[in-house]
């Protein structure tokens, strides 16, 4: 077993999900199948390959620039008035469970 | 096909002919679909939304067009539908997720836009896996779909509310969703087109994220050339994506009347081992003869990554989801628990209510990939392995122009048959993901029935932006 259930219970609290016993102890089960298969990637030398994260790495990327450079092709000019006019206000807010028409409300968050 | 029945002989073209010479009207169409959905689809559940008032505004635009002798646009009366993980402004979106029950989006996707502009009626929203994530579209938080072949069976997944669709004639073309399968498996389950495009040939804006390295938008039809009909309106540079590409987009349709005699078509026999079913195996080979008597060169490849492609997908894609899924927090929009009395409490109960066990299954796999001391292990390792898989196809490609293999190991299973074995339905994607982590196209024709009667799919992959090509030789086996 490579995920115990001290595990899940830290990778549900980094993901903030709660989970029932019940969940957990699906999870426990899942979790380590799908991992042991996922194991067979080691089998494979890439010592020297590079990772790719994006499709457009491969085609589009000038190779001699550096850094974001490279990715010099996912840029523009910048554009005075944006690309579209923002969300009206009341639009914006219009799908928020809790609003005051202003602002998103929430539980608080700091403890007096 | 029997489905579809008089829709299906004048497809996209005959449909804007007819509302052209006023032989019928848009909204007489619009009128026939809802009708047909009205009475099929309690029995499929393809649909989750309707938006009849969009639907008739469009409708009678057309309509007014028509009567005043204007030219009409490409797509004009068109009726289509929408996996419902692209976003319709007004039109309620819910990735078929309850934590997006109530969403009512303020702006359109890019690729609904453009077929609207195009004339197209959108009749509404079409039912998948929870955020996409399936491969049998047993996962929506809402209903499942049913096989219109075989209605105790799945359409395959995630989009198989876009498959059915088409499948069982409530819509003339359905645009899905791809990020490991999810428009080809389905199409090759319900005996339609599906066509995944290059990744960045069609914009993804407004389509809801799964996995962003991963997730394409692409179109289902009847036919090859109401396929490429749909694509000719979606692809393109949009600046509201900056993964679009900038690459001019050719005439698919007239291209399609380009013989296909002469092109070279590989054949992998990873995709040919165990686990193939028998059928499927027999029907794929008879079809790659038939591609061979057309005029086509059929050449060995080896892909010799494929094997990799399942594990490295599921940690890329997981990954992804897991990131962008963050999102859903009960803050801005959707669902948030009752009664919480602190954030982190809101965060946590508004995820757990509002999430479905295989959204979490993947938030948690993703989340475990990505977190301190295994990064290297699985994430890494994973894109690396990415890069084997794309460079497998880079060699093939010197070879040949496209490569013809089966869509899915088997033709549709039972509803129920792998919802407890997580494992089990990822491996229904064991075709499909390559093409997603190398970004190349790849169509699913219909290609035969099993002696069930069940669809089987010829899948055809081809080079990045080559779509050309690869509606070229299925339309060429299409019309053999």
């Amino acid at each position: 077993m490579k995920v115990s259930d001290k595990d899940v219970a830290y990778v549900a609290e980094l993901a903030n999900l709660e989970l029932t016993a019940d969940e957990r102890a699906r999870m426990l089960r899942d979790l380590n199948s799908i991992l042991e298969y996922v194991d067979r990637l080691s089998e494979l030398d890439t010592e020297n390959v590079e990772p790719m994260a994006q499709v457009s790495d491969r085609y589009r990327v000038d190779v001699s620039r550096q850094e974001s450079d490279r990715f010099a092709y996912a840029t523009r000019d910048d554009v005075k008035e944006g690309l579209r006019p923002s969300l009206p206000h009341e639009e914006a807010v219009k799908n928020a469970p809790e609003t005051d028409g202003t602002f998103f409300i929430v539980p608080k968050v700091i403890e007096r | 096909m029997a489905a579809g029945g008089e829709v299906k002989e004048s497809g996209i073209e005959g449909i804007r002919s007819a509302v052209s010479e006023r032989r019928t009207t848009a909204v007489a169409i619009a009128e026939e679909f809802y009708a047909r959905i009205k009475k099929d689809d309690a029995e499929i559940g393809a649909f989750l939304t309707l938006s009849e008032d969009r639907a008739f505004a469009q409708a009678a635009r057309i309509d007014k067009m028509a009567a005043a002798g204007e030219p009409l646009p490409p797509l004009a009366g068109v009726p289509v539908a929408i996996k419902d993980v692209m976003v319709t402004r007004g039109v309620r979106t819910t990735a078929a997720s309850k934590i997006l029950d109530n969403f009512i989006p303020p702006y359109d996707c890019t690729a609904v836009a453009r077929l609207e502009a195009a004339g197209a009626v959108m009749l509404g929203k079409l039912n998948c896996d929870e955020f996409a994530m399936g491969s049998s579209t047993e996962n929506s938080a809402y209903h499942p779909v049913r096989n219109p072949r075989d209605k105790s069976r799945v359409p395959g997944g995630s989009s198989g509310g876009s498959a059915a669709a088409v499948a069982a004639g409530m819509a003339v073309a359905t645009l899905g969703s791809d990020t490991g399968g999810s428009i080809r498996q389905p199409a090759s389950f319900c005996g339609v087109v599906g066509l995944k495009p290059t990744y960045g040939r069609v914009s993804r804006y407004g389509l809801i994220a799964f996995a962003s390295s991963l997730d394409h938008i692409g179109p289902f039809a009847n036919t090859v050339k109401d396929a490429a009909f749909m694509l000719r309106t979606i692809a393109g540079r949009d600046p509201m994506d900056s993964t679009s590409a900038d690459v001019p987009v050719p005439d698919y349709v007239a291209e399609l009347e380009k013989p296909a005699r002469g092109l070279r078509v590989g054949v992998a026999k990873e995709y040919f081992g165990s686990g193939l079913d028998a059928e499927v195996r027999a029907a794929v080979e008879a079809a790659i003869q038939k591609l061979a008597s057309l005029g086509c060169e059929v050449i060995p490849v080896s892909l010799p990554h494929t094997e990799y492609a399942i594990p490295a997908y599921y940690i890329v894609a997981t990954a992804e989801a897991s990131a962008n899924l963050a999102r859903y927090d009960g803050v801005r929009y959707g669902f948030r628990a009752p009664g919480t009395r602190t954030l982190a409490e809101m965060y946590r109960q508004t995820r757990d209510g509002g999430f479905g066990m295989e959204v979490k299954r993947r938030i948690m796999l993703g989340t475990y990939a990505l977190s301190a001391g295994y990064y290297d292990a699985y994430y890494l390792k994973a894109q690396k392995v990415r890069t084997l898989i794309t460079r497998d196809f880079d060699e093939a490609f010197k070879k040949v122009d496209v490569i013809a293999a089966p869509t899915a190991p088997t033709a549709a299973f039972k509803l129920g048959e792998k919802v407890d074995d997580p494992l089990a339905m990822y491996l229904a994607d064991i075709y499909t993901v390559t093409a997603n982590l190398a970004g190349i196209p790849g169509i699913s024709v219909p290609c035969g029935e099993t002696r069930e009667g069940l669809p089987i799919g010829l899948q055809i992959f081809g080079r990045h932006f080559d779509e050309v090509t690869v509606l070229k030789v299925a339309a060429a086996y299409e019309a053999a």
